[in-house]
Formats: C-alpha cells, structure tokens, sequence
C-alpha cells in the first residue's frame, strides 16, 4: 500500500505526523514513535514572549536584596555565564532528535516581537530542523483593532520569518478569521508552505468557589476534527501550500476523512498522549487495512476527493444550520 | 611587566591570593569575611587552578570551630590550607590556633578584623578579634590598603612556609574588606616566585602518613611540658627576620618595598604617631600633608605585630622622635594600656635599659582607643593626636572620634581640618538599596579604574534596616594614589536617588561650595525648586551648587527597569561630572553594561542600553533662584510625645547623627527599652493595604500573616466610636459570640508597612461585583498617609478585648490578641515574623526570649530602634542575644533560673502560710497554669500576695516578694534560624532537647543562611542552589524533625503558616502547653529564595501540598493516652514538587545553567516527598495501644 505523501515539500512515507506536544521533549518517546511509523515529528513550541520573561525575571530575582545591607551583598552565587537562557535547551533538543531519528524533524515557534521571530526562527534553522511550524496567534482584546490590522500582523510575521530561513515555513492557524479562505490565499502568496488547520487554544474556565480564572486545555475528541474538515475541504484546490489537518484526529478514520478533504497530513497529539506512540502503529494498521478493504492504492488518490470542489453536494459543508439542504435546481 | 590593573575590594584581593596558594580551604559565613570564602568556592566552582595547576578544595564547615578544626586536619595531612574569618568566628578557632601553631604548622588564616560582641554585637571592623588570639603563637600581620592585603597575603604565605610559624593576616572589617580600590593584581608567577616549592614539600613531608608513621598531639606532664613550650623560642626569634627578608623578595619581584614597621612623614619628626589597619592610611596622609607644611610629624605603620621585632620597631623610628602616640583599634577593659602601647612602652624600656635608645632622650609616651566598630577616623583626628603631643602634659589612655562625657578620655578635634585635594573628585550618592545606587557604583569605579589611569575608591554605607534600606556611596577618583580611609567630609558631587531623603535628612551637609547637585525627582524641572525643603533651597543658594535632575523613575518605567534607577542615574552622573568626556563615558558604561548583562541575556543589555540612551534626555540643569521660597521643614525624626530616651537618643540615631552622641547617653550594660520601633515612622510602601468594610468577612488571615504587624483588628463596643475620627472604617461584628453592638475595624498603620502585599494575596474574599477586588486592597500610600495615621492613633486607643474571652486555637481569635512584636527592620514580605509576632500574642506578657544571632536578632535587635514590644499593663517579651552557636543553652540557662526561682519562691510561701494566709497561699500553690484563665487568675493571685508582702518586714517576705513574679508561669522561647538550629547550635540544640525541660524552640527555617546572604546550611533543600552550593545542592535536607521525634518525649511539630494557619496556632499552643522541651520548624519563605514575597504563603501551600515539606504534629503526651504521638496535617502528595519549586529562582536558575541537573534534582525532589509522605504516615500509623497496658 502506498502511503506515502508530500508536505512543506517534504517527502513523507505517511501523512501521520506528531503534531507540536509535550511528546517532542523525550528523545526517547520521538525514538518510539518513530519506530511505530510516524513520519514526521512538529517539535513542542518555542515561546519567546516566555524566554523573554524569563530572561527578566532571572535579571530581577538574582538582583533583588542586592547591595543593601551591609551582611548580604547578595543572595545567590552568580555563574559566569548562563545555559538555556536563549531557548539552548530547545535547539540543543532538535539536534539531538535530528541525531537521533531519521524522520523530518519540525520546529515550532510562537513569537511576539519582530526581532524574536527571526532570531529563533534562524537559530532553530541552523539547529537542523527541516521546516518550521510558526504558531501564531493573537487574542485581540482591543475593540479597536481591525480584523485587517490582525490578518496583516499574520503575513507580516510570516515575511520576516520567510526573509530569515531556507527551509519551509508552515503556519499554524487559528479558525477565527472573517473569511478564513481569503486570509489563507494572502498567505499562501506571501509564500506559505504549509497551513495547519487548527490551533487548539487554552480555552478559559471560571472557578466558580475562587471567582477565579482557570485556563487550561483538555484532550481533543475525534469531533473536533469536524472544524478542521470544513475549511481543508474549502481550501483545497485554492493555495499552493502544503495543508495538514490537526485537532480531533485520533483514528484511522480521522485521517481519512483528513485526506479526503484535502489534508496532506493528518497530525496527532491527544490520541499520542492518552494511547502512546504504539497508537501511530495501531492507525496505520488501520488505515491500511481500510484502504485494502476500499480498494484504494494511495494516499494520493484520495487527496480532495471529498473536497469542496469535488464532492457532489458542496452546500453541505457550507450548511451552517438546521436549515434544510438546498437541493440544485439545476 | 606590566601588572594588570583591577578595581575590587579587600576580600576579593585576599582570597584571589589565597586560592591561588593553597590546596584545601574550610570556612565558615561570618560578616565580613564572608566573601573571600565564597569567592574560592565560585572560582573552585568554576574550575579556577591554583599556581600548581589543581583547583583548591573548598568546604563549608557547620561552625568556625570546625572550620578550625577542618583546617588543623587538612594541615597535618600536608594539604597547604587556609581559611577566613572574623570576630566571634576567630574566638572559636583559639584551641586549633594554640594545637597548629603549637606544632609549628605554616598556614595564614585570612581575617577581616571586626568588634567582638560585648555590650551590643557590632559587625564592623576593628582590632579587638584580633587582639584575643595575640596569645596564641600566630603571627601577626597588618594589611592597612586593599593593595597590601594582596601583597601581605603572598608575603604571609611566604614567611610561614619558611618560618613554621603559622600566620593571621589581617585587615579592617568592611574598611578594607569592603573597600573597593584600584590595584595592582599579583600574577602566577608572582606567586610562583614568591613560593619556594622546596618549603611546600617540607610541609607536606611533615604530615601524618602511615607509610611514615609518628604521633603528634601527644600529652605531657610537668616534668616536660614546660620545655616542650620553650622549644619553639628559636622560631619565633627568627620569624621576623623570615618576613622582612620575604619583603626584601617581594621587593625585587613586584617593585612595592615593605617593612615591618614603615615610617612616613618629616625625615626629623619629632611628634610620632604609631598604628596599623586601615588607619594607616589616613595617618599617612595626613603627616605628609602636614610635613609638607613643615610640621615635623611622622606616623610610624606596624606590619607585623607579633612576633614583635623590638630592634626593627626601634630602629624604624626617627631619631628626632621626641613623642609618641600609639594607637590602638581595640579596648583592653582593666588592662594599664592596650596591646600596641604595651608594647611600645615596653620595647622603649628594654632598649633604655640596654641604653640602646637612639633618641636624645626616653621619649614621651601616650596611647589611645581610636576606630572602634568603624568609628570614623580622619585626618582631623590624626591631627588632634599629633596636637596633643604638642602639650606638655598630653592627656594618657585616651580617646579620639568619640566624646567622651564621662571619664573624659576623649580629645576633641578640629572638625574642619581637612586634607582633601582639589584634584580628586568625591561624589556622595544617596540611594535605597532596591534602586540599584550601589551597583551602579561599583560599576562606576570599575570604569574609571580599569579604562583611565585615575585611582578610584569606593566605599558604601548602608542601613540598619532591610527594608527601604538606604544606601550611601562614597566614590572618590583622582590622579594620585588614594589613602582617605574614611568617608567623604566635603563632596564635590552629591547625587540625592530618592527625593523623600531630602525631607528626612540634611542631605546638602557635605556638599563642598561650587559643587554640583543631581537629584532625582519626580517633578517635572519647572515644579522642583518649590518642591524642595527650605533647608535644601538655602544650602544649593549658599553653596553656589549646580544643580541638576532627572525622573530616573520615569525613564526606567518608559525602559522596563521597574524600580532599578541605576543604569539612569549612572549615566547622568557621567554626563554632568565631567570626569570623562561625555560621548567615552556613555561608551564605557555600554561596555560595562554589556559585561554586566550581557549572561543574562540580550534582552537585558538592550533594556539598559535604552536606559542610557532615554537618560540622557531627561537630565535637566535648573536655574537656582536667588532666595529660598519654600516653606517645608525637614521632618522631625521621632513625634515630640515619645519617650524622653526616644527623643534624647534614638532620635539622634534616626537623623544618622547618632556619632554626635556622648558616651553618657549610652547604657552602661547595654540595656535599652522595649517597644521603640512605634516611634520611628518609616515611609518606606508606595502603596499600602485598604480595607473593604462591606465585603470583609472578618478572618483575620491579613493579620496573621503581615510580617510587620501594621494589619491589626480589634473588636469593640460600638460607643466608642462616638469620638472616632471622620475616615474612621467600622462595620458590626460577625458571629454571634460577641456582645451586642460590638464593632469590628480592621486597621492599617500605613506610615510603618512595607508594602508587601501577603495580606492581599491571602485575603480569601472576592468582591462579587468586581473579582479584581478583594476585601483588601493596595493604594497609594500618600494620600492616605495623614488620615489614616490618626485612624491608627485611634485605633491604638480603643480597649483590647479580653484575653480570657478569646478562643485562642482559632486563627481569628489569635488575631484579637495585642501583637507584642511590632514595625521590625525585617524584609518586606519576610516569612519569619508572622511566626515571631504570633508567639508574642498568645504568650508575650510571660515570655523571655533567648535569640540566636541572625535575620531574627538584626530585625529584633539592631537600633536604632527595636520591634520588641510590650502591653498597656507595660508587660511583654524580655529579650536577649548571646550569640550564635550558643542560644539553645542560653535559653536553657533562663529556664533553670526561672524553675529555681519558682522553686525557691514556693519554698518561701510555704514558710509562710501563715503569714500569707492559707487560703491564698494554697490556692497559688495549687494552681494548674495550664490553660490561659488559670494564668491569668494566678498573676491576681501573685498581685495579692505582693501587695501583703509589701507590708510585711521579715527577710523572707522581702525575698519572697522579688521572686513572687516567678509564681506565675513563665514561658521561654529559644529563636533562631537554620543556620543556628541545623548546623552551628546543633549540638547545643540536641542537648536542651534532650535535657526534658520546659523550653519552646522556634526554628524559622529559611533553608539558608539568610542574614549572611544565603550561604548553604544542612537545611537546605535538594537542588536549591545556595551559595557553597553553586549548581544546586545535591543532597537531601537534614530531618530536624526526625532527629527530634527520636527522643520520643520532645514535642515537634513542623509548620507552614501559608499551607495551614490554623495547624500554625495550634502547634505554637501546644507546644508551649507541653511540660518539657518542644520545637516548632516553621517554614519561612525568605528574599534568599529569589522571588516576589508577596507569593509567599502561595509558595507555603505549594510546598506542603507537593510534600516538600510536610507538616505535622509529634505530641508525646498522646503516648501515654496509648495513642500515636504523630498527627499528619498534610495529605498525600498531590501536585508535582516542580510545581513549588520552579516558582523560585534558587530552584529555576539550575534550569539555567545545567538542564540536565535541573530534571535529576526534581526527580530526586519528588522521589523523596514520596518516599517522606509513606514514611510518616507508617509512623502515624503505628499502634500505641501498647504503651498503656
């Protein structure tokens, strides 16, 4: 059977990528997910706004209570020179992984500042990675801001990062645009590799005995993927870059449905961390087997089958509603 | 070749020799030797190589005796050794010093010379630590200058190889410890040439080797000792010869020619002073500045002390000498003259003797105390000194920079004599320690000492308290080589960092005429003038000083600096000194910045770069109008109703004019009154808490947990509130216990709070409109800081509610008790006192507390005012500090007292039946006193036992009514830290438990030697990283509690106020219920942690939760009950250690420098809070029926 599949203009043996998690922080877990077939692995994200912080905050607690009094001029052995305080720890973690596996290795990074953008995005080019995931988002909380301002701070992140590094830049998306699909082809143009489809945020929730606030983020559903399905089947056929699908894919199934729509590689993370890495096995198995049993021969020849292009009833991914689908007069 | 150049102070000058000279160093943290112990465990740390390629062996020992005793081991074994320390510390070292010098052994102990702790501890520098061990067999050698302390360092090692005799380098505590200078860095080969390798494989051949085997350390007896004693006589007569010709050596390697006496001054002197230290310095300069005027005076500067060389000290004297006044840094109580006039009379006599004397004739001789604890010592002085030779009659066994009213010992000198050249610039800068002014400082001088060919001195002054502390940079530069060892008189320069100072103090005082004037201000330039205190307009008007400012406030909050203004006021002071061009000096700070910064990351060398760049803009020159306008007066230190030793005294104190104060406004004992911190209002929070009246649930949670005591509530008969001030808050008190129409206030003393904000973050209430409030919240101190002073005032004044009413084991109710520990000098958020001031209202007015030297005795016990407090009944804790290995026996030795004083008191009042009465009499005898009622009626019983007795005329009714007091139980609290209880007063510790007597221990465990700067202890946790534990301490934290429970009748319980108040208030009333000793582990978030204190008790409950530290109670009276003594208060780890512990930069910064570390230290972390969760809950769990059958 012959899985194999391109993204980001990689060549892929199988569209069932580890998309960015706590999991890429093992060598040993990308080792066995590796082994179980994955093909390809999205690092964990690298935050600048936390680098940044934490830059700070060792800068402020190792000075605080300094040269006060006349006992304690300080309160800490200063090093001469610190570790880890420019993300080390995460390059050093790409090569290893890049030592270690013979898959792509993909970086992913969250950046806020110009500067951070193409510092890291330079630095985690030159650790090795193969291709680089941006994770952009914005929460807009001023009322001000045009959804114009917003999509061009996307393409304006995307251009620095593009002027920075060789390899293929991927954007990691959130669903909230106007008009998702224009938003995609802008940065597509802009010279988009790739779209992953779509960010899960921590989504708020309020303790109600505390009157507090409590992010957090809770394993997706194969339900989730639904969204995802929707707009890879609008996309599809619109942009030149490289589309994955990612949140709510968990089985064989999932993928798919992720391939048909469009999607050249289905990514995983919750079903990873709740089965395990032996669980990439278990969807291949799976998915080969469905496509035995279906008569397929590729991947490729499922790719947008089910697009909106091509499927016979298109209304029915742009049905929002209970209202009833329309049937085509003509 | 030529030497490199480097700016650093005294410590770092001599334990950058000794590391690179020796093979094992032992130590111990005492101020102000601390640095050069943790300067050779960083570079150790680092990998830094001694002169024989191996890096040096650095060990924290648990006390200076062990050091010593660590130090004489690693001597006999071969190893060169050395170690550092001062006052108490070098006390405890005597018996090693006596055993290594007795057996001749060559090592130099490096000492920072500091006050010994007598009527007050004192940690500043003089010579009367040194004088104590003059006895012992060391040599003794004297770095005046951060230079010799270098030379004299190798010059030491040298002449000890060669001697045996073993040597004590020293130099003034924080003078020349603390002084940062620019010197001439000695090189390896230096060193190497210096060291006879030869000697080293002398030493190492004499050590203990069993393929060579002898004892040593043998005891004799009198037929032989004796002799034995006389054996060394040849060494000591040749050690001087051995060091002069090491100089002679020095000499030719380095150029520098030292003696052991130097004299300087007229080459025909007639008037000559003698000295060694730092005062040297200031008596050279001012013997060359007055022989260049051509006075004919000399000041001879003694080098090496012991063995006294008599023929060398004659020999370097003038023979023009006609007087002499010798001068000594220490005081010999009851001695007929110090040690160094001693021995000049002597050395005098004997060569008169021989009529060897040079001079025409036996010169007039007087001696003096001068420099005691820092006392400021300066050319006037000098010259008083000289003047008083001058006499006829020259006063004998005086005193010079005190006055002294009493036995008259004191000369006075001439204020105004000053040696100060026009060519070198002094600039005072007047800073609080958070703003970063002494950083910026010792930045300043390292530019303009490594990148010009100015010298440059630097030397800082710094508060006694730690919170709003103020800081005082005395900076000089300049040509010529520096010798002003004392502090600025007349400042060409006078920077002002925070304009409150202005209101407080006399800031101008030392600004020189035609200087220059930097202020930091938060008024725009056109505003300021009228902003400033009419002392202030006048003294910029009559000194014709220039006058500059800036809001350095406002450009670091435009830069992201937050409070830290130094980088700003840094560049401002380059900017308009003039000491460098402007466009080099701007340069040379960003060099200086990015060395500084540039490890910590890109970020922060940019954040200071645009610092820089935005503070130069912002620096303005104001025009001085002609006339002062303003109508603002300075503040008066203390309000006119205090005390009259409060208005006399600390006042003066307070207004850092304490040096004016006359030996006769000093307690002769050092007894000094309780309860003074209420009368100096410190201003020190920008914002403060406000009470919520309407949403407040009346929890009391602030109180207990405000470490300064200002949060306190009070419930009381509404009527009072008739004559409450306007803004006075009240609301109807909760729960249906209290009378009717009780109110309850819940009040803030707003002038006294740090600003701290744990009263906010436990405050449990949420304003259900608004969930950004709580019940309390911050707001800005100034506006509210006349109202509500009268509010407190009113406060104060409204009646406690009675004790015997309260249910003392509610967190709530404890909160009603009167605090008796109040406004310390203690950090801002410190999590110790919460545990302190708790003790004080459940037991205060029959405490006696014995304090181990500490953070706890600095805020308990530094003047010049002291928290300790007492009720309106005028009872409250007595309080003491002996030391600081030794507060577990000392409070033991109250206990014993006060048991044999109750004992001697019943036996009295049982003679006395009687007399007394037998109703009264028995009915005290009787009496429980185990709960707080049956105390409180036992102290109206005692009351009316010494009101017969007073009328009563018989010896023992007179006897019985000064022990009548003693009827009533007392309660003794032993307090001190972790360094105390863990390592140093262990032992002590472990004997008073297990002594059975009924003695209350609070060990504030901060897991590191916080008042020292965090230096390791045994309590310090897995992977927190410490000083002498530089990438994370890889063992486990000593089980104090464990090794307590042992005993089986000790109570121990270990607490955690932030994880459960509640546990907290129990344990402390338990424990001290308990008849026989108890110790309470109380854990103490602390600045040493490196995070923001207001997340302290947050960080408590993480600590408890994750099972890093557990808490429980051990009561052995359950035992006999048949019940298990050990009450778990904590539940089953939940929560990751990693979530407690990467909140705290002493955990996270290994995650900064060894990742790999960081992840084995937190495997390690959370295995043992398991592996301690299932060991205590098996201990909780045992079956004690047994004990009962």
């Amino acid at each position: 059977m012959n899985l194999k599949t391109k993204y980001l203009g990689l060549d892929l043996k199988n569209p069932i990528v580890p998309s960015a998690s706590p999991l890429s922080a093992s060598v040993d877990t990308v080792k066995a997910l590796e082994d179980h077939g994955a093909a390809a692995i999205v690092m964990y994200s690298l935050f600048e706004e936390q680098i940044t912080h934490e830059m700070h905050e060792l800068d402020a607690f190792l000075t605080q209570g300094t040269d006060s009094y006349s006992e304690a001029m300080s309160y800490f052995p200063e090093p001469d020179e610190f570790k880890n305080l420019e993300a080390e720890e995460y390059l050093d973690q790409i090569r290893l992984l890049k030592k270690t596996v013979d898959i792509p290795v993909i970086g992913s990074l969250n950046g806020v500042s110009k500067g951070g953008w193409m510092e890291y995005a330079k630095k985690i080019e030159e650790a090795g990675a193969d291709a680089l995931e941006l994770n952009v988002y914005y929460i807009p909380t001023d009322p001000s801001q045009t959804a114009q301002t917003i999509e061009q701070l996307y393409l304006d992140d995307l251009k620095t990062v593009k002027q920075q590094v060789q390899i293929p830049i991927a954007l990691k998306l959130s669903p909230y645009f106007n008009n998702l699909a224009n938003v995609a082809q802008k940065l597509d143009q802009a010279g988009a590799d790739g779209l992953v489809l779509f960010n899960r945020f921590y989504q708020p929730d309020i303790d109600l005995e505390k009157l507090d606030v409590t992010p957090g983020l809770e394993l997706s559903t194969s339900y989730e993927l639904r969204l995802p399905l929707r707009w890879l089947a609008i996309l599809y056929g619109h942009v030149k870059a490289s589309l994955a699908a990612t949140s709510g894919v968990h089985t064989a199934e999932d993928v798919l449905k992720a391939m048909m729509v469009g999607a050249d590689v289905a990514m995983m993370a919750s079903a990873l961390i709740k089965n395990g890495p032996e669980h990439v096995g278990k969807v291949l198995k799976d998915l080969t087997a469905w496509m035995e049993e279906h008569e397929y021969e590729s991947i490729e020849q499922m790719k947008g089958s089910m697009s909106f292009k091509k499927v016979a009833e298109p209304a029915a991914f742009i049905r929002a509603n209970y209202m009833k689908t329309l049937q085509s007069i003509y | 070749m030529k030497r490199k150049m480097v700016t650093i102070d005294g410590n770092e000058a001599a334990s950058y020799v000794a590391h690179k000279i020796n093979e094992v160093i032992a130590i111990y943290p005492i101020t102000p030797s601390s640095p050069m112990g943790e300067h050779s465990d960083e570079w150790s740390a680092k990998g830094q190589k001694n002169i024989w390629g191996t890096i040096p062996r650095v060990t924290e020992m648990q006390s200076e005796g062990g050091a010593s005793g660590a130090v004489h081991g690693a001597l006999q074994a071969g190893a060169l050794t050395t170690t550092f320390t001062a006052s108490q510390g070098l006390l405890l070292m005597i018996p090693n010093m006596y055993k290594i010098a007795g057996e001749l052994t060559s090592t130099v102990f490096h000492v920072s010379a500091r006050s010994l702790a007598a009527q007050a501890l004192s940690i500043f520098g003089d010579h009367t630590d040194v004088m104590a061990v003059r006895n012992t067999g060391f040599a003794l050698m004297a770095s005046n200058s951060i230079q010799e302390v270098m030379d004299f360092a190798l010059i030491a090692q040298a002449a000890t190889l060669e001697s045996r005799v073993p040597f004590l380098h020293f130099f003034d505590g924080f003078r020349t410890s603390h002084e940062i200078m620019k010197v001439e860095q000695l090189t390896l080969d230096d060193m190497r040439s210096m060291i006879d390798d030869e000697l080293v494989m002398a030493h190492r051949k004499r050590a203990l080797n069993p393929d060579n085997p002898f004892i040593r350390g043998t005891s004799q007896n009198p037929d032989v000792y004796f002799q034995g004693r006389e054996t060394v006589n040849p060494y000591y007569i040749a050690a001087p010869g051995i060091v002069q010709k090491a100089m002679d050596k020095f000499a030719g390697i380095v150029g520098r020619h030292y003696h052991l006496f130097d004299y300087v001054g007229h080459p025909q002197a007639e008037r000559v002073i003698i000295l060694m230290g730092s005062g040297a310095e200031t008596a050279q300069e001012t013997v060359e500045y007055l022989a260049a005027k051509g006075e004919k005076v000399g000041a001879l500067k003694v080098r090496l002390y012991r063995p006294f060389s008599i023929d060398h000290f004659i020999s370097s004297l003038p023979k023009t000498t006609q007087s002499i006044a010798v001068l000594d840094r220490t005081k010999e109580v009851g001695a007929s003259g110090e040690p160094l006039y001693l021995d000049v009379v002597n050395a005098l006599a004997e060569k008169a003797a021989e009529n060897a004397l040079p001079f025409s004739s036996f010169p007039t001789v007087i001696g003096g105390r001068y420099g005691l604890s820092s006392k400021e010592f300066t050319p006037a002085m000098v010259k008083a000194v000289l003047d008083e030779l001058s006499k006829d009659r020259p006063k004998n066994h005086f005193t010079i920079g005190i006055i002294d009213d009493v036995t008259h010992t004191s000369l006075e000198w001439d204020k105004s004599f000053s040696t100060a050249s026009p060519d070198v610039v002094r600039g005072m800068f007047y800073g609080l320690g958070a703003d970063g002014t002494v950083g910026a400082n010792k930045n300043s001088i390292k530019i303009i000492g490594e990148e010009t060919d100015n010298y440059a001195q630097g030397y800082f002054v710094y508060d006694s308290k730690k919170s709003g502390s103020m800081t005082i940079s005395h900076l000089r530069f300049g040509k010529a080589p520096i010798h002003s060892t004392y502090l600025i008189e007349r400042a060409n320069f006078l920077a002002c960092h925070q304009f409150v100072f202005l209101e407080k103090f006399d800031i101008l005082e030392k600004a020189q005429e035609g200087g220059t004037f930097l202020l930091n201000s938060p008024y725009p330039e056109n505003e300021v003038w009228d902003k400033l205190p009419r002392r202030v307009q006048e003294e910029i008007i009559n000194k014709k000083l220039k006058f500059y400012v800036i809001d350095a406030y406002k450009v670091a909050k435009e830069t992201g600096m937050g409070a830290r203004i130094n980088t700003i006021m840094q560049t401002a002071f380059f900017a308009i000194s003039g000491v460098l061009p402007r466009d080099e000096a701007i340069a040379k700070i960003k060099g200086a910045i990015q060395k500084t910064y540039g490890k910590k990351g890109d970020k922060i060398v940019q954040m200071n770069f645009n610092a820089v760049d935005q503070a130069l803009g912002h620096l303005h020159q104001i025009q001085v109008p002609e006339k002062a306008t303003s109508t603002i007066d300075l503040i008066p230190p203390v309000p006119s109703n205090a005390p009259d030793f409060v208005r006399d005294v600390t006042a003066t104190l307070i207004a850092m004019k304490g040096d004016e104060l006359p030996v006769s406004k000093m307690p002769a004992d050092g007894t000094f009154p309780s309860a003074t911190t209420q009368w100096e209002k410190r201003n020190v929070a920008l914002e403060v808490p406000v009470w919520d009246e309407d949403i407040c649930i009346q929890c009391n949670k602030c109180a207990i947990v405000c470490p300064h005591a200002v949060i306190r509530p009070k419930v009381y008969d509404g009527k009072i509130l008739e004559n409450a001030p306007a803004t006075f808050k009240s609301t109807k008190a909760r729960g249906k216990d209290w009378p009717e129409g009780y109110m309850y206030s819940l009040q803030v003393a707003v002038e006294d709070c740090t600003g701290c904000e744990l009263c906010v973050e436990v405050c449990p209430v949420t304003n259900k409109q608004d969930t950004s409030k709580k019940a309390i919240n911050m707001a800005e101190q100034i506006p509210l800081r006349e109202t509500e002073s009268k509010n407190w005032e009113f406060f104060l004044n409204i009646p406690e509610y009675d004790r015997n009413k309260l249910r003392h084991d509610t967190v709530k109710d404890s909160q009603y008790l009167e605090p008796l520990f109040e406004f310390s000098g203690a950090c801002p958020g410190c999590g110790e006192t919460p545990y302190i001031k708790l003790a004080t209202q459940l037991f205060g007015d029959r405490m006696v507390v014995a304090n181990a030297t500490g953070c706890s005795s600095i805020y308990g016990g530094n003047l010049p005012t002291t928290p300790w407090a007492k009720n309106k009944e005028g009872r409250g804790p007595a309080w003491s500090n002996s030391l600081f290995e030794d507060n577990a026996e000392f409070g033991l030795g109250f206990r014993l007292t006060i048991d044999k004083h109750q004992e001697q008191a019943r036996e009295f009042l049982t003679a006395l039946r009687n007399e007394v009465g037998a109703e009264l009499t028995d009915a005290i005898l009787n009496s429980n006193q185990r709960e707080e009622p049956e105390i409180f009626e036992q102290r109206q019983r005692v009351e009316q036992l010494k009101d017969k007795l007073k009328k009563m005329n018989s010896p023992e009714a007179k006897n019985l009514l000064s022990l009548a007091d003693y009827l009533v139980k007392k309660s003794v609290w032993i307090i001190g830290g972790d360094g105390w209880a863990y390592d140093i007063g262990y032992g002590g510790l472990d004997h008073v438990l297990a002594s059975g007597r009924n003695v209350n221990i609070l060990v504030l465990d901060t897991e590191v030697y916080s008042n020292t700067g965090g230096q390791m202890s045994k309590a310090t946790p897995t992977g927190a990283v410490a000083k002498f534990a530089a990438s994370g301490k890889p063992l486990y934290k000593k089980d104090l509690g464990m090794l307590a429970m042992a005993y089986g009748n000790v109570y121990v319980a270990q607490i955690a106020m932030g994880a459960s108040d509640t546990q907290t208030v129990r344990a402390m009333l338990e424990a001290e219920k308990y008849d026989g000793p108890s110790i309470l582990i109380a854990y103490s978030h602390c600045i040493a942690h490196g995070y923001n204190l207001k997340y302290g008790m947050d960080q408590q409950k993480l600590a408890v939760n994750s099972g890093i530290w557990p808490i429980y109670r051990y009561n052995p009276e359950l035992i006999k009950e048949g019940k298990n003594p050990l009450h778990l208060d904590y539940k089953e780890p939940k929560i990751p250690v990693q979530d407690f512990m990467y909140n705290e930069t002493r955990f996270k910064m290994v995650t900064k420098m060894n990742p790999s570390a960081a992840k084995k230290f937190v495997r390690l972390a959370q295995e043992h809070a398991e592996f301690n969760w299932k060991r205590y809950s098996h201990l909780a769990q045992m079956d004690y029926s047994f004990e009962v059958k």
